[in-house]
């Protein structure tokens, strides 16, 4: 654990030297077109001190979860499910690659007319889009499942629970695990985006309005909000719960 | 036979087949407790089936398994071993698996793995972090943890150089030596065969068969090297072996042979 926070400052310089050259770009293009970090930090404090932000991106959190965890409960049972059969793994290929080569936008057009204006349209945009991609991650980590290691499973008489735990779950979630971190950065970006077009509230919406207004510093705040939470969900939550999973995966490599 | 037989795996008149193809044709052998089995025979003669049979891995189709000895642990060609576990807790897989607690498994587990010479620093790391011959270590380790009544391997140590192979015999002996457990090796390398076993059985394949039965002089242990390397080159020269291995020539028996040839049953038990 120390060690990874350690690996923290490298991740921070490089996040520095990318708003150096946000800043860099300001200073060519000037306010209008691009507003410079510090003005837009500025911005977002001032929206998240008001108390005018945490509202929206708790609506936006909150699609956004529901259809990722709808995604995950879904696609990881079923993914495991279609790769205990041949036949059902063959099947669900195709359907996969069809789910996946579907542009989410073409989604939220149905969903808006399936659902309206409500929570439902963001859901379920999310909840499609993310669930080929956890879908394929466990049906993989099922399929390639060492027959060896089920037979040696088998010779030493492992009772049912320890072929579960101790066998088959590692494995499986060495080939989840990306799938759900994949799914999460997907999950927020199809939220604003079908925020954006399809709801009166949250990110998506706000920035439709800031849009609007023609309101740059307003519109860079809200997107590095955005951004600003998933970078923690995923190195301050996944990562680490990762990297504690799937130690033996870098051992010896 | 006497009715103070010591226990024994015997298989009898075994048949097995994949499809239309039969893989193993009136098998019959005997393991006693305390022996150890050499089976031999070139690769795909239906070797690994017959194990697996042994094991229960595979269900018997025709013939009979009796296989009386509890608790039987397996080494299979490659270690096998978990590869999200630490080597301390794959050893104690088995023990984990009868439901021994943890501290006394992992007290067990440690003894093996010391007296087998994996070092006190490889049991907190992962497989891969290990050398092939330290894998095979493990994997012997969780296999001999057991206490097993019988040891069934498959080609276990084919991987190996020769002096690790060496090293790995001579523990295996050691311990079987300590035990008195009954093992059933397959291998394809007659020096170990001749080597480890008390019974070398040589099998032919299409389909599978045993067609020889060689008992090399002495107790495994006092075998001298130069002993295993004739025993080893009169297995070869025997015209059965040249057959099942599909070798030029019919060889030459020797004038007076170092061990024991037998009469092959023919299924329906000595």
């Amino acid at each position: 654990m120390p060690a990874y926070l350690w690996s923290g400052w490298g991740a921070g310089a490089s996040l520095l030297l990318f708003i150096a050259l946000w800043e860099l770009g300001a200073a060519y293009y000037g306010e209008l077109i691009l507003p410079d970090p510090r003005t837009t930090f500025a911005t977002l404090g001032q929206l998240l001190q008001s108390g005018a932000a945490w509202p929206q991106l708790w609506i936006t959190a909150r699609r956004a979860l529901s259809g990722l965890l709808l995604a995950v409960a879904v696609g990881s049972g079923l993914g495991m499910l279609a790769g205990l059969s041949m036949t059902a793994a063959m099947m669900a290929r195709p359907w996969v690659t069809l789910l996946l080569g579907m542009p989410p936008i073409a989604w939220l057009v149905l969903a808006m007319l399936w659902f309206g204006a409500g929570d439902g349209t963001p859901v379920f945009t999310v909840f499609v889009a993310c669930l080929p991609v956890v879908f394929i991650g466990a049906l993989q980590g099922t399929r390639t499942l060492d027959l060896h290691l089920k037979d040696m499973a088998r010779a030493y008489q492992l009772p049912w629970r320890m072929r579960l735990l101790d066998v088959y779950l590692p494995h499986v979630a060495a080939y989840l695990f990306p799938a759900w971190i994949t799914a999460l950065g997907s999950s927020w970006k199809v939220a604003v985006m079908a925020e954006l077009l399809a709801t009166s509230d949250g990110v998506g919406a706000e920035l439709a309005v800031s849009r609007s207004h023609l309101d740059m510093g307003a519109s860079l705040a809200w997107i590095c909000a955005v951004v600003g939470i998933l970078l923690i969900l995923e190195y301050g939550v996944l990562e680490p719960v990762k990297r504690e999973l799937e130690r033996w995966r870098e051992a010896g490599a | 036979m006497t009715g103070s037989t010591p226990a024994q795996l015997r298989v009898r008149a075994l048949r097995h087949a994949y499809g239309p193809t039969v893989i193993l044709e009136n098998v019959a052998l005997r393991v006693p407790a305390g022996r150890t089995v050499a089976l031999v025979g070139p690769s795909g003669c239906g070797k690994t089936t017959l194990l697996h049979l042994c094991a229960g891995l595979l269900e018997v189709q025709e013939g009979r398994i009796t296989q009386p000895f509890a608790p039987t642990a397996v080494m299979f060609q490659q270690p096998r071993l978990l590869p999200w576990m630490v080597v301390l807790d794959n050893i104690a897989l088995a023990l984990k698996a009868r439901g021994m607690d943890k501290r006394q498994r992992h007290a067990q587990a440690r003894q093996m793995a010391l007296a087998l010479g994996l070092p006190e620093l490889s049991l907190a790391q992962y497989p891969a972090e290990l050398s092939g011959g330290m894998q095979s270590r493990v994997a012997l380790a969780r296999a001999l943890v057991l206490v097993p009544k019988l040891l069934l391997m498959d080609e276990p140590f084919s991987a190996l150089d020769v002096g690790l192979r060496y090293q790995l015999h001579q523990l295996l002996l050691e311990q079987q030596a300590a035990s008195g457990m009954a093992v059933l090796l397959i291998t394809h390398d007659l020096m170990e065969a001749v080597r480890l076993a008390d019974d070398v059985l040589v099998m032919a394949p299409n389909p599978g068969r045993i067609v020889a039965h060689y008992q090399p002089p002495g107790a495994a242990l006092t075998r001298s090297d130069d002993l295993v390397y004739r025993c080893a080159a009169e297995l070869q020269q025997h015209r059965l072996v040249r057959g099942a291995f599909e070798l030029p020539g019919t060889g030459q028996a020797a004038d007076c042979p170092l061990g024991r040839w037998q009469d092959v049953g023919n299924g329906s038990d000595q």
